[in-house]
């Protein structure tokens, strides 16, 4: 008997794959069950969400691109330099991922806050507070969500094929040029990757903003804040705000699906 | 000293188990091929001539201008030597059309734009694969890929030129097609060019100068005729086809340990390397006539067709590579576990003393 099919997966795999489907999917077909859709556009077009989302977007996008700008530099350092006490170094930047968001908002407070370690001078000397601001919005989350990127990159690098900088050595381009014309053409798909994991992190994040930046709305009421203090009060706003949110992730998720796939 | 051409002695450590030890001097002009097995340390070697692998002691001067030299202090990173490689594995820039890899090296040397691009062509026109400029490097064939890294190494137009492995990646037609342009190329070069290679054929046909390395050690140096008919080590031997047995001489005899062979010269003494061509033995199924030769009786061990001629491997007490002819191999019933007879003349015997390692 000859047979081209693959094997029959083993029953238990099925089973509890299954399951985990299962679990993923219900809390989604939860939500859409429960979603007013004739109320939607009224319920959406109040200033409440129109807030919640503007400073959302911003400040998402706003962490994801400075993100960018400290994080591969960082990832850069971490890979291929060498300098001591570098798994401290590893371990501060990774830190804020496995810590609770509320701890991350609260020692950003108080470094950052009015009467923080590097707030009080901040304030002095421009004027800027921090909380209570979209600038803290921006900070918290990129508090947060920058080790997503910063990891993603750092292993990207380290698993390229570096001789090809070597190459590009030996044909007379300097480190610089390397770096812009052959290492960094090289991990662009990891970069990606890490920033949209970064930005979904940022467009996310909750603890680490209402505990640093506060909860005002039309200043630092993110969407996830909205869908907190609509939960207590108005219940198919809270609903409307989250499918605003699946929405946004989904097809940010679609849009980058082929690099995403590809570099993960 | 300002001598032209490369000096280079290069000593490296790669590991406690590996250490490169290696002197090459080339006169501008002229291709030295490294000829040796994988892991001999010929690609360790070509690191440290670009620069991407400093040297540990010795130093590398080109054209009087040093390279390295760790005892005085100096090291130029690989971006200011003028010195083209075309890599084992090529290591093309996957992300950049044909053209714009070729062009790199000359943008990274400050060239504009439009004068890299023409310059650029010109040199994909020459090696026969203009038509390539907008393909990526993934859609050529293996000798497509191998003429745009060639284009790539010589379009600086580098002082020193190093191929590492340059036809090992293609197959038998493309291998003999690329290197005639290979060779065309090679001649057309005015410094002094390195030709990294296993294949001996590559190395004899094109080299000036051969030097064999094994362990991260030369162990002989010479034209393509001198390792051919002359080798000093085994390996050598097995390159050039030849019986290769390690002994002892005195009297105008060299005893191999398990038999002793008669030889023409009467003069050396001490260890030696004997080399024997497998078409100089002799097959006899009867003790062949008394004469000062060598004669001894041996087992057939195996038996192999190469192409007209048949290859015998004998055994004790002197396991030897014997080439006899097809009516031979049929007339004397040579299967394995033949009992024959072998004869040897002295004259056929080569002896060389052992080289000092």
């Amino acid at each position: 008997m000859t047979s081209s099919r693959s094997p029959r997966p083993p029953v238990l795999l099925v089973v509890l794959g299954c399951l985990g489907l299962v679990f993923f999917a219900v809390p989604f077909i939860g939500l859409l069950g429960r979603v007013p859709w004739s109320d939607l556009p009224a319920l959406l077009s109040g200033p409440v969400v129109g807030d919640a989302l503007r400073i959302s977007v911003i400040a998402s996008v706003a962490a994801a691109a400075i993100a960018l700008v400290i994080g591969v530099p960082l990832a850069w350092l971490l890979a291929r330099a060498e300098f001591p006490g570098k798994p401290i170094v590893r371990g501060i930047v990774i830190l804020p991922m496995v810590l609770p968001p509320v701890v991350s908002g609260a020692a950003l407070l108080f470094a950052l806050g009015r009467r923080g370690l590097v707030g009080e001078p901040l304030e002095e000397a421009t004027g800027l507070l921090l909380p209570f601001s979209l600038w803290g919005v921006v900070v918290a989350a990129v508090f947060v969500a920058t080790p997503f990127l910063v990891i993603t990159v750092e292993g990207a690098l380290r698993s390229m094929d570096r001789r090809r900088e070597g190459a590009a050595a030996t044909l007379g381009a300097r480190p610089w040029t390397v770096l812009r014309r052959v290492t960094l053409p090289a991990i662009a798909p990891s970069v990606l990757a890490g920033l949209a994991l970064t930005w979904a992190r940022a467009f996310g994040e909750f603890g680490a903003t209402i505990t640093f930046a506060g909860n005002l709305q039309g200043r630092t009421q993110s969407l996830p804040l909205a869908v907190f203090v609509a939960l207590e009060s108005d219940r198919d706003t809270a609903i409307a705000i989250s499918l605003v949110m699946v929405v946004v992730s989904v097809a940010v998720l679609v849009a980058l699906r082929d690099r995403w796939w590809g570099a993960l | 000293m300002t001598a032209a051409g490369l000096e280079a002695h290069v000593a490296v450590r790669r590991s406690d188990a590996f250490r490169l030890d290696a002197s090459v001097s080339i006169p501008p002009g002229t291709t030295a091929a490294l000829l040796g097995p994988n892991g001999s340390g010929k690609s360790t070697m070509v690191a440290a001539l670009a620069g991407l692998l400093p040297l540990q002691s010795g130093s590398i001067t080109l054209d009087g201008e040093v390279f390295d030299d760790p005892g005085a202090g100096v090291f130029m990173p690989p971006e200011m030597r003028k010195v083209g490689v075309v890599f084992q594995d090529l290591l093309l820039f996957e992300h950049l059309d044909v053209i714009d890899n070729v062009a790199f090296g000359l943008r990274s040397r400050g060239a504009g734009r439009g004068e890299a691009a023409s310059r650029s062509g010109l040199w994909l026109e020459r090696l026969g694969v203009g038509a390539m400029a907008r393909r990526k490097p993934g859609d050529l064939s293996g000798g497509q890929a191998q003429r745009v890294a060639l284009a790539r190494a010589l379009a600086t137009e580098p002082a020193l030129l190093l191929l590492d492995e340059p036809l090992s990646a293609l197959d038998v037609a493309a291998r003999a097609d690329l290197r005639r342009t290979l060779g065309e190329h090679l001649s057309g070069f005015a410094g002094p060019r390195l030709l990294i290679t296993h294949d001996p054929t590559e190395a004899f046909l094109l080299a000036d100068e051969i030097h064999v390395i094994e362990e991260g050690v030369i162990t002989q140096s010479g034209t393509a005729d001198e390792i051919r008919l002359q080798p000093r080590t085994r390996y050598a031997a097995d390159l050039a086809g030849l019986n290769f047995v390690k002994g002892v001489a005195r009297d105008g005899a060299v005893d191999a340990g398990t038999h002793t062979l008669r030889v023409a010269d009467r003069d050396l003494e001490g260890p030696v390397v004997v080399t024997v061509h497998p078409a100089a033995i002799s097959v006899y199924s009867d003790r062949p006539g008394g004469s000062p030769r060598n004669v001894w009786q041996t087992t057939v061990e195996r038996v192999e067709q190469v192409g007209s001629r048949v290859r015998l491997l004998t055994g004790p007490p002197l396991p030897l590579a014997v080439e006899v002819t097809d009516a031979a191999r049929a007339e004397l019933r040579l299967e394995p576990g033949a009992r024959v007879w072998v004869a040897l003349k002295a004259t056929e015997i080569r002896v060389q003393p052992e080289a000092a390692m």
